[in-house]
Formats: structure tokens, sequence, C-alpha cells
């Protein structure tokens, strides 16, 4: 695993790569071929990020630019899907689902169900969540916990290039509606990704870092937050084990479960707000199946119960960092009765 | 190290992209004396854990990395000397050794080895090589493995020899498809073009890719190193090109007898999870110790490349009949009709293809290899390299 491309990068040959497999995967969303009034391919756009940059090209005809409207395309994906189809359709920001919501969580996380299993929906909503990039309260939010909350869908977050390139190709063969979370502060992460293709399972978190005093679960962008924070707890002589859960839907509680009977101690490290968040998620598994091994209160670490600040230096309070990890890590260390 | 009475014990090259190395644990300290071949120290990097082992005999007079610490390769981590080495020289060197600690990997260190590729029939075939100047040694892993299983082997060797090691079809970068399976003579497909050393099957298929990587490397005679399943596939190279091989060493070979931990090799092909793979993986070594989270990982992310599992598959298939070896290697060493030298490397705490099977290597040197399993290479390299080196030197 020599070769080293970013996060964007990595993406961009999962897509690339299942295209080239299977004549049946297409590509769609806003400005992912142009935008509204151009000349098409010359101005290829790949996205407001530019994840789909050059599949125009590759595969004529099978990436589509589309209007704004969210409810539309959406809907139309979700229901090419049913007809035979594997879409990956982008919806820019997470922010926008609301407009979509009723063909995501009351259509295609349903037909399964409401056609006794006949229907299936091989669709990849991939979309950006997060905050840092100064973007505001509507543009910035993570809203997963609203997808994990929802039977019927799968809600993946990478949080490395490997992962990222596994994991889409493994959301594109998947033949439930799964929806494919991206940190925009993510893009340009690089790391080793083989060029061959392969697909990670989704429900296998990761353990990022082994160590037995306290277990920090943690996803997305959070993760190399928390690493940080790991390192520096490292100095001081403790031992965290980070664990990265990959897929929040399905959940992997085994690897959550056996880290915290060995360490006894839990924090949470989550970007969402804090209420019915994965973070509370986590908390009340390891609570109710693991609460003979814990020897001190669970921490959790999230953004405070607020929309995304506008201001940087607010925003900058906002988002979790290594510090805040560290400080709570050493709350639970240090618990006494 | 200006005083030759001082040995430094310096920080090992573990695979051609080891840049740096952490003590886990020192086994031995300070007074200590060690003769060649004792534990000195659990190390760790990137990729693997393993322990370094004495380079040379005497007493440890000073431990100079610590614990936790980075270490560059070949920095000096401990001086072993003679009692008539004063204190304060031995003060200097240890200065000049922490001061090369201390400055780090430096910029212009080698980085990860040029990987060279190959196309044999249609088949692009990764192979990466160490060391300049001598005889082209060429190492073939087993089932599973790839170019990476050499990595405790691989620098040392390229000391004296130039050292190549390839990844076999259905392995590491080469490509995944491993050809039609078992030969089999009763069936029509996978007959056709088979001569002695069964080119019809998959193992004549792992045959090309070695001799499709010698020819690009364009040498006229080799001596291979075959572990394994490698070890059958360098007979079948030896008995279709006798003239090119300059000897052979062959570690834990298959095809030697029956009897086979078919287990293992479904198990492997089979696991899915880390929790399925790893107590697999146990049974290749002797210190199961040696299978940590990374190697875990770094298979099951091998093992999820798209083809590998029909790969795994199918070699599983040529690998066993029933729950059998299916291969006669005996029968291809004795077609290669004794021109060259032959050596049988085998660990007595082999859990995968049982030790005794050694016997059965007609003509061969045997060494038999304590406190090492089917990765005698991996748990006891110094011996496995001077058993490589001797037979290289036997040859003509």
């Amino acid at each position: 695993m020599a070769r080293t491309i970013t996060y964007r990068e990595a993406l961009n040959e999962a897509l690339a790569q299942e295209m080239e497999r299977d004549e049946s995967v297409i590509v769609m969303g806003e400005d992912n071929a142009g935008g509204a009034g151009s000349p098409g391919e010359d101005d290829a756009w790949g996205g407001v990020l530019g994840v789909t940059k050059g599949l125009y090209h590759k595969f004529p005809g099978r990436v589509l630019d589309t209007p704004i409207s969210e409810s539309a395309f959406i809907g139309a994906a979700i229901g090419a899907a049913t007809a035979g189809l594997r879409p990956v359709a982008e919806l820019m920001f997470v922010d926008f689902m609301g407009v979509c919501f009723d063909q995501i969580y009351n259509q295609a996380a349903k037909f399964r169900y409401m056609f006794g299993g006949k229907a299936v929906t091989p669709v990849v909503i991939r979309t950006m969540y997060g905050a840092g990039l100064r973007a505001a309260a509507q543009h910035s939010q993570c809203l997963y916990p609203l997808f994990t909350h929802i039977p019927g869908l799968k809600v993946v977050l990478p949080a490395t290039p490997y992962d990222a390139k596994g994991l889409m190709i493994q959301a594109i063969r998947d033949n439930d509606p799964v929806m494919f979370f991206e940190h925009k502060a993510l893009y340009d992460l690089a790391g080793p990704v083989p060029e061959e293709s392969y697909a990670l399972p989704f429900g296998e978190a990761n353990v990022v870092r082994e160590g037995g005093d306290v277990t920090i679960v943690t996803l997305g962008r959070m993760v190399h937050t928390s690493l940080e924070a790991a390192a520096q707890l490292a100095a001081d002589g403790v031992q965290c084990e980070v664990i990265d859960l990959r897929t929040t839907s399905p959940l992997d509680e085994d690897t959550v479960l056996e880290s915290v009977e060995g360490t006894g101690r839990l924090v949470v490290v989550d970007e969402s707000h804090p209420r019915c968040s994965i973070a509370t998620d986590i908390s009340a598994l390891v609570a109710r199946k693991a609460f003979g091994a814990l020897r001190a209160p669970i921490e959790m670490v999230t953004a405070p119960h607020t929309p995304v600040p506008f201001s940087n230096a607010l925003e900058d309070l906002y988002i979790p960092d290594a510090q805040r990890v560290v400080n709570a890590t050493k709350t639970v260390i240090g618990w006494t009765r | 190290m200006t005083d030759d009475r001082i040995v430094p014990v310096a920080m090992p090259k573990w695979g051609l992209s080891m840049r740096l190395g952490k003590i886990t644990a020192w086994v031995v300290g300070e007074g200590d004396d060690v003769k060649v071949g004792d534990d000195l120290a659990d190390i760790e990097t990137e990729k693997i854990a393993g322990t370094l082992e004495a380079p040379d005999a005497g007493t440890v007079r000073r431990i100079i990395a610590r614990v936790g610490e980075d270490v560059p390769v070949s920095g000096t981590i401990a001086l072993i000397a003679p009692p008539e080495v004063t204190e304060d020289e031995l003060d200097t060197a240890v200065l000049a050794a922490r001061a090369v600690i201390d400055a780090g990997v430096p910029e212009d260190a080698a980085g990860e080895a040029v990987l060279e590729t190959a196309d044999v029939g249609g088949r692009k075939i990764s192979f990466a090589g160490a060391g300049q100047d001598g005889d082209l040694v060429l190492l073939i892993h087993g089932y599973g493995g790839d170019r990476n299983s050499w990595l405790f082997l691989q620098e040392p060797l390229a000391a004296r020899y130039r050292v190549y090691a390839l990844d076999l079809p259905g392995h590491g970068t080469s490509a995944k498809d491993v050809g039609p399976g078992p030969e089999d003579p009763g069936s029509g497909d996978a007959a056709g073009s088979g001569d002695a050393a069964g080119s019809g099957g998959t193992l004549g298929v792992l045959a090309d890719a070695v001799t499709g990587v010698l020819d690009a490397l364009g040498a006229e005679r080799a001596h291979l190193v075959g572990h394994s399943m490698g070890g059958a596939v360098a007979l079948t190279v030896a008995v279709r090109d006798p003239g090119r091989i300059a000897s052979l060493t062959l570690i834990a070979p298959s095809g030697f007898g029956p009897e086979i931990n078919a287990g293992y090799l479904r198990g492997f092909a089979d696991a899915q999870t880390r929790r399925e793979l790893k107590p697999v993986i146990g049974q290749l070594f002797a210190d199961e110790s040696l299978v940590t989270r990374q190697l875990v990982d770094d298979l099951l992310a091998y093992k999820r490349l798209d083809g590998v599992d029909e790969a795994l598959h199918a070699l599983t298939d040529t690998l066993l009949d029933g729950d059998a070896q299916r291969g006669d290697s005996a029968a291809l060493l004795a077609a290669t009709g004794g021109a060259v030298p032959v050596a049988v490397i085998w660990g007595r705490a082999d859990r995968i293809i049982p030790a005794a099977q050694a016997e059965s290597v007609t003509g061969a040197v045997s060494h038999l290899v304590d406190g090492a399993g089917h990765m005698p290479h991996m748990e006891r390299p110094a011996e496995v390299q001077a058993a490589i080196e001797e037979t290289i030197a036997r040859s003509t």
C-alpha cells in the first residue's frame, strides 16, 4: 500500500472503478457535470468540492447534472434504484436534506419493508457535513444522528482515504439505501490507498489505536481529533484505545463493548449536537450492556446544543478539539467515588 | 564506531520501507552476557513486531535506546564490549549513538522501495529488490503471503546478494487471477498445455510469474528461496528450466507428504472479519504474540481486494485434495535430477505442515529450527539466513 492519495481522490477512484465494473452505476447531482447553462464538459466542476471531477469524460451519459431541486433529483435517484440502476446522488450539503426527506426516510428506507422484501433500493446519497469551513449554521451541520435513527437506511462516515474508497465501493454494491457522509475538512487528507478495488464491510468498527486505560469511541473527522488527544495523553502515561465506528447503521456494538470491558472507562467524541446523538447512543449502549465493567461515569465530548456560529472565533470554540478530549479523558481517569 | 572492540547493536531494517523502529522491551540488561542469536530486545515497526537477535557474543555494556523511543534504522541501540573497554570509552560511544537517535530519520533516508512490475502472460506481477552486487536471489512467499513476508531477511541478505522478492499471482499487488485451479489430467480444460511440471494448472501460473520476473531482471541464473507453497513453485521452475536455477532453499515446502493443516488453509480463505482471521493466523507461529493487530489488519485489507477471495479458494483447491496435500514435490525434486544444491528448513513447531516431512526431501541438507512454527524466516531469521547463505555457497 505504498501509494498515497487524498480522501477526495479516493472517493473519485471508488466511483470510477465501480462505474467501470458495473454499467448500472450512474452519478448525479448539482454541478457534477458543469452547472446550469454551462457548455458542458469543458467546465465540468465535479461537484462543489470536486469529488466527481473527470468522471463526465470517462463515462459519457452516466454523469448527470441536475437542477437545484433536491426533492426532484433525490426522488429520481431513488426511483432509478428501484428500477435497476445503482445511482450515486450527491446532495451537496446535508443541511439541505430537509427538502427531500420524504423521499429518503419514508420512501427509500421503507420500500424493502412495504413490498414484502421484493423491492431493493441500491441508491447511495453522498453528502457533505460538518463545521470548520466558515459556512455558518445552514451549511455546517452533522445531522447523521437523524438518519441513524431511521431503520432501513445505512449510514456511513469514513474518516480516512482508505476507508473512503472501501466504504464507497461497499455502498455502491449494497442493495439498501446508503447515506454516505463526507466531512468537508477531510477532502485534502492524504493516506495510503490500494490502487485495486476493495469493499469494506459495514458494521465493522476500526480500532485505530490500542490502549488499556480508556476507550474513546468516535467517528468521522473526530477520529483525528481523538488521535491527537490520545497522543498527548500517552505522553502523560494514559493509554487510550480509539475506536472509529465507520458506520453508525449498522453499528459494531461488539468492538465497543469488548473495549470498554477491558478499559472500564468510556469517552465518546461526536461532532454533532449533544442530544439524541451518536454520543448518547453509544453511552446508552455501554451503560446498558457493559455497566458492570464501568469504573467511572461516561464522558461525552460534543458540539454544544446550538446552531453552528458564523463568527470564526465562535466556530473554533464550537468544534470539539483535542484539548476537550484530553480534559474529558482525564476526568474519567481521575474519577473517584 | 571507531573502536572495533565495541560491537554496536543496530536498529535492524525489517522490510524495504522501514525507516524507524521502537524498542517495546529489552530482553537483556546491562552486564548480561549474550551469545550470537540470543534475544536482545522486542522491536516494533509500523508493520510488524519482532525480536532482535544478538549479532555477536559478548557482554552488553550499555543500553542506549529507551523503551518506546523511535530509533532510525541502523542507529546504535546498545553496545556489546569486552571488560577491558573502559567506562570512558563506552561513554564516548554512547554520546555518538545518542546524537544519531536524537537526530531522527535523515531527510534523504531511503523510503519505500521501488516497486517494479512485469507483464507475465497478461498478468501484472510486482517485485522489489535490494542489494547491488552478487548472485541473484529470488524469494517466493507462500499461500496468503506477499513480498513483505521476507521483511526480516531481504535486507540482511542484500549485504551479499541482489535479493528480490515477488508477489505471486493472487497476492500482494500482483494480478489476482491465479488460473484454473489444480491441474487435473482428468478434466479437459486444465490439462491442455501441460508439460512435465504442471503448466496447465495454477501452480504453473505461479511458476510462470517467477520465470517472468527472472526474465524481467535479465537473470541467466538465480538462487530460489521458496516458502511453503512457494517451495513447490520454486521446484516447478527448477524442473522446467534446470540450467537457470543455481540453488534451492525450501522453507517448510508444500507437497512432501499428505499431511497438512487443511483447516488453516480453508480458515484463511474463509475468514471475513478480524475475529475470524486472528486465531487462524496464530497457527502460523510458535509464538502467537507475533500476531499483532497491524498484521491482522494488513492481511484483512489484502483479503478484501477484489479477486482475492476467488484466488485464495482456487489456491486452496490447488493445494488440497480432500484434507490431504494434492501436490507431489518429491517427484518434482526427483525430476530436477540432483543438479543443484537443495536445502530444506523447517520450524520444529510447525502447525501447518509437520516438520517430519523434512525427511522426505531426499538429497537435501536439512535444517530444523527450534522456536519456530511455519514461519521460521519471521521467527528465527538469523538461522534461516545462515542456512540460505550456506546453500548458495554450495552452488557452482
